[in-house]
C-alpha cells in the first residue's frame, strides 16, 4: 500500500431544484513517500476541494483517504498546509505566527526550544532579520515564505500546497521554486501541490495529475515526469524531455481535458500513466496509444 | 506636516475667537432693562443678581476659575464640587460599563461563532436595542430600589447592544483562513478563541465599545437629572433650578471635555489592536 491512498473520491454539492451537482468522481491515485506530485487542471475541476479533504477541512461526498495506513479524518498536525492567499495573522510577527503552529505542535516545548526550533525554518527560508516584522510589512514573497516555513516547521508527514505562488511575479515566483525545491530535496518531504503553471509543476513534480474539467470531473491521466531530479529553472530547457512534456500538458488542458469529461461514462477508474518525456519527436501522433501503460497496484 | 498644523490650530483659535466675541456683543448689559428689573426685582424684595439674563463670556470664566478653584467641596446634598459630581458621574459609568463589557463580550463570543445561537438571539436584540435606555428606568426603579444603581443599570442596558453586536459581528467575521490555520494545527478551541479569534475580532471589538461609551456618557447626564442626588447631570438640573445659568454652562462644557477624553482613551486602545491585513 502506498504512503497516500485516495480511493474512488467524489464530491457533490446541492444544486438548486433538489439534484445534486457532482465536482468530481472516481478520483483514484496514490503518493508515495518523498514524492512530489502536482495536480493540474482548469478552474471549477474541484482541485482545491481535493486538497482539502487531503487537510481534513473539508469531507468528501464519497470515497475514502488514507495516509500512513490511517483514514484521514479532519485535520492533522501529520499534514502541513501552505493556503494559497498565505494566512498568516496579521497582527503576529513573523517569528510569532511561526511559533504559534511550533507550539501547536510541541505544547511542552520551552520559550527558547520554540525561537530555536523557528529561527532554524525562517533562516531555512532565507527571512533571516525578518523575525519581528508583522506580514503587512512584507513583500508577497516573503509572505508566502513564512507560510512555507510554518508549514514545514511542524515537520509534518505530508505538505499540501494550495497553488502557493499564484499570486506572484514571475521572478520572485521562480526563485521560491527553487527554494522550495531545494528545501523539499533535502528534506525528503512529500508533497502534493496544485498549480496552474505548467512549468512550475514540470520544474518541481515527479508526477502530474492531469484533471479533466468538471463538473464530473476526474484524474484522466497521470504524467511521470522522467527528467532525473536535480532538474534547475536554469538548464531544464535545454532537456529535449522538457519541451515533449510541455506539449503533452499544454495540449491537454487546451484540447483533451474538455474530450475526456464528455466521454465521462466509459472511463476507467485507475487513470493511465504516460511517459510524454520518453517518446521520439517523430512518432507524436502515436504517443498517446503508445505510452499507456495502466498502473495497477 | 507641522505646518498645516499650525494653520490649523490658527484657525481654530479664530472661530473661537469670532465665536466668544459675538457670544460677547450679544449678551452685553442693556442699560434701561436692566434698571427696570432692579426696580422690579427690589418691589419683590430679591436681590438683582441672579436676573441679570444670559451670562456673558467673562462670567463663564470667573465661574471656571471659581468652580475649578474649589472642585471637591461638599456642603451638603444639593451644594458639592463639580469633582464630587463628575466623581460620580464617572463611577456609575464605569461600573455600568464594566458589567456591559462582562456580559457582552462572552455572549457575543457564542453568538458569533455560532449561526444558531445568532438567529435563536437576533429578535430579541432586534428589540431590544432600539429601546431609549431611560425607558428602563420605571423598571430599574422599581426593581432595584436604589436610584444610583438604578442609573448604573441604564448605562449597562445602553452600553450592552453596540459591544454585542460588534462583538458577535467581529467573530462571525473573522476570515476563515485563520480559522483554518488553527483547524490544521490542532489548535484546541480555548487557545484558537484567545490566540486567533479574540486579535482577530478585537479592532471591531473596540469599535463597538468606543460607540457604547459615547452614548453611556450620553445617557448618564439624562439619567442623573431623571434620579436626582449626585452626578454632573443633577448638577446641571440643580443649577437650572437655581437659574444659575453660568454653572449650567460651565458643566455643559465639562461635559463635553470629559466626554471627549474618554473617547480619546478608547481611540488609544483600539489604536493597539488595530492590525494592518
Amino acid at each position: 500500500m502506498a504512503f497516500l491512498e485516495i480511493q474512488d473520491l467524489k464530491k457533490t454539492y446541492p444544486a438548486p431544484g433538489g439534484k445534486a451537482v457532482t465536482v468530481f468522481e472516481s478520483v483514484n491515485f496514490a503518493i508515495e513517500r518523498g514524492e512530489f506530485v502536482c495536480i493540474i487542471g482548469h478552474s471549477g475541476c474541484g482541485k482545491t476541494t481535493i486538497l482539502n479533504v487531503l487537510a481534513g477541512l473539508d469531507t468528501a461526498s464519497d470515497g475514502v483517504v488514507v495516509m500512513d495506513n490511517r483514514e484521514v479524518a479532519g485535520p492533522s498536525l501529520e499534514r502541513g498546509v501552505v493556503f494559497q492567499g498565505h494566512a498568516l495573522m496579521p497582527w503576529a510577527s513573523v517569528m510569532k505566527n511561526i511559533a504559534f503552529a511550533v507550539k501547536s505542535k510541541w505544547p511542552q516545548w520551552n520559550a527558547i526550544q520554540v525561537q530555536t526550533h523557528c529561527q532554524k525554518f525562517i533562516d531555512m527560508v532565507g527571512l533571516t532579520g525578518a523575525e519581528h516584522k508583522k506580514p503587512a510589512e512584507l513583500s508577497g514573497g516573503m509572505k508566502q515564505r513564512v507560510g512555507i516555513a510554518r508549514a514545514f516547521a511542524i515537520q509534518p508527514k505530508m505538505l499540501l500546497l494550495d497553488e502557493p505562488f499564484g499570486a506572484l511575479d514571475a521572478l520572485t515566483r521562480g526563485t521560491i521554486q527553487d527554494e522550495l525545491l531545494a528545501i523539499v530535496q533535502a528534506t525528503r518531504q512529500t508533497v502534493f501541490m496544485i498549480t496552474h503553471d505548467v512549468d512550475e509543476a514540470i520544474l518541481l513534480a515527479d508526477r502530474i495529475l492531469l484533471m479533466s474539467n468538471g463538473p464530473r470531473a476526474a484524474i484522466a491521466e497521470i504524467v511521470e515526469n522522467t527528467m532525473a531530479r536535480g532538474r534547475t529553472r536554469h538548464d531544464i530547457h535545454h532537456d529535449p524531455q522538457y519541451y515533449r512534456i510541455r506539449n503533452h500538458l499544454v495540449d491537454f488542458l487546451i484540447n483533451r481535458s474538455k474530450q475526456v469529461q464528455s466521454g465521462a461514462a466509459d472511463r476507467v477508474a485507475q487513470p493511465p500513466t504516460v511517459r510524454p518525456g520518453l517518446v521520439a519527436p517523430g512518432d507524436a501522433p502515436a504517443r498517446a496509444a503508445a505510452n499507456v501503460i495502466n498502473l495497477k497496484h | 506636516m507641522s505646518l498645516g498644523w499650525l494653520k490649523s490650530a490658527l484657525l481654530s483659535l479664530l472661530f473661537f475667537v469670532v465665536l466668544v466675541g459675538a457670544w460677547h456683543l450679544a449678551t452685553l448689559p442693556k442699560g434701561e432693562r436692566a434698571a427696570a428689573t432692579d426696580e422690579y426685582a427690589r418691589l419683590l424684595g430679591k436681590g438683582a443678581k441672579k436676573s441679570e439674563g444670559f451670562p456673558t463670556p467673562a462670567q463663564i470664566g470667573e465661574t471656571i476659575v471659581k468652580n475649578l478653584s474649589e472642585p471637591f467641596y461638599d456642603r451638603g446634598p444639593n451644594d458639592k464640587g463639580i469633582g464630587i459630581q463628575l466623581a460620580h458621574s464617572l463611577a456609575r459609568v464605569g461600573l455600568g460599563y464594566l458589567l456591559a463589557i462582562v456580559l457582552a463580550v462572552p455572549l457575543g463570543f457564542v453568538i458569533g461563532m455560532s449561526p444558531l445561537v445568532y438567529r435563536a438571539l437576533d429578535p430579541f436584540i432586534q428589540v431590544l436595542k432600539p429601546i431609549s435606555p431611560l425607558a428602563w428606568m420605571p423598571i430599574a426603579l422599581y426593581t432595584i430600589k436604589d436610584s444610583s444603581i438604578s442609573g448604573v443599570f441604564v448605562i449597562f442596558i445602553c452600553s450592552v447592544w453596540p459591544m454585542l453586536i460588534n462583538t458577535a459581528y467581529g467573530v462571525a467575521a473573522v476570515r476563515s483562513d485563520w480559522l483554518n490555520v488553527a483547524k490544521t494545527l490542532e489548535v484546541k478551541p480555548l487557545r484558537r478563541a484567545f490566540q486567533v479569534i479574540l486579535p482577530a475580532a478585537a479592532p471591531t471589538i473596540l469599535t463597538g465599545m468606543r460607540i457604547s461609551m459615547g452614548i453611556a456618557w450620553l445617557v448618564i447626564v439624562a439619567a442623573e437629572m431623571l434620579v436626582g442626588g449626585t452626578g454632573i447631570g443633577y448638577f446641571v438640573w440643580n443649577e437650572w433650578n437655581n437659574l444659575n445659568l453660568a454653572n449650567v454652562i460651565f458643566a455643559i462644557l465639562t461635559i463635553g471635555v470629559v466626554g471627549m477624553a474618554l473617547d480619546l482613551a478608547i481611540g488609544r486602545l483600539q489604536k493597539l489592536v488595530t492590525y494592518v491585513e
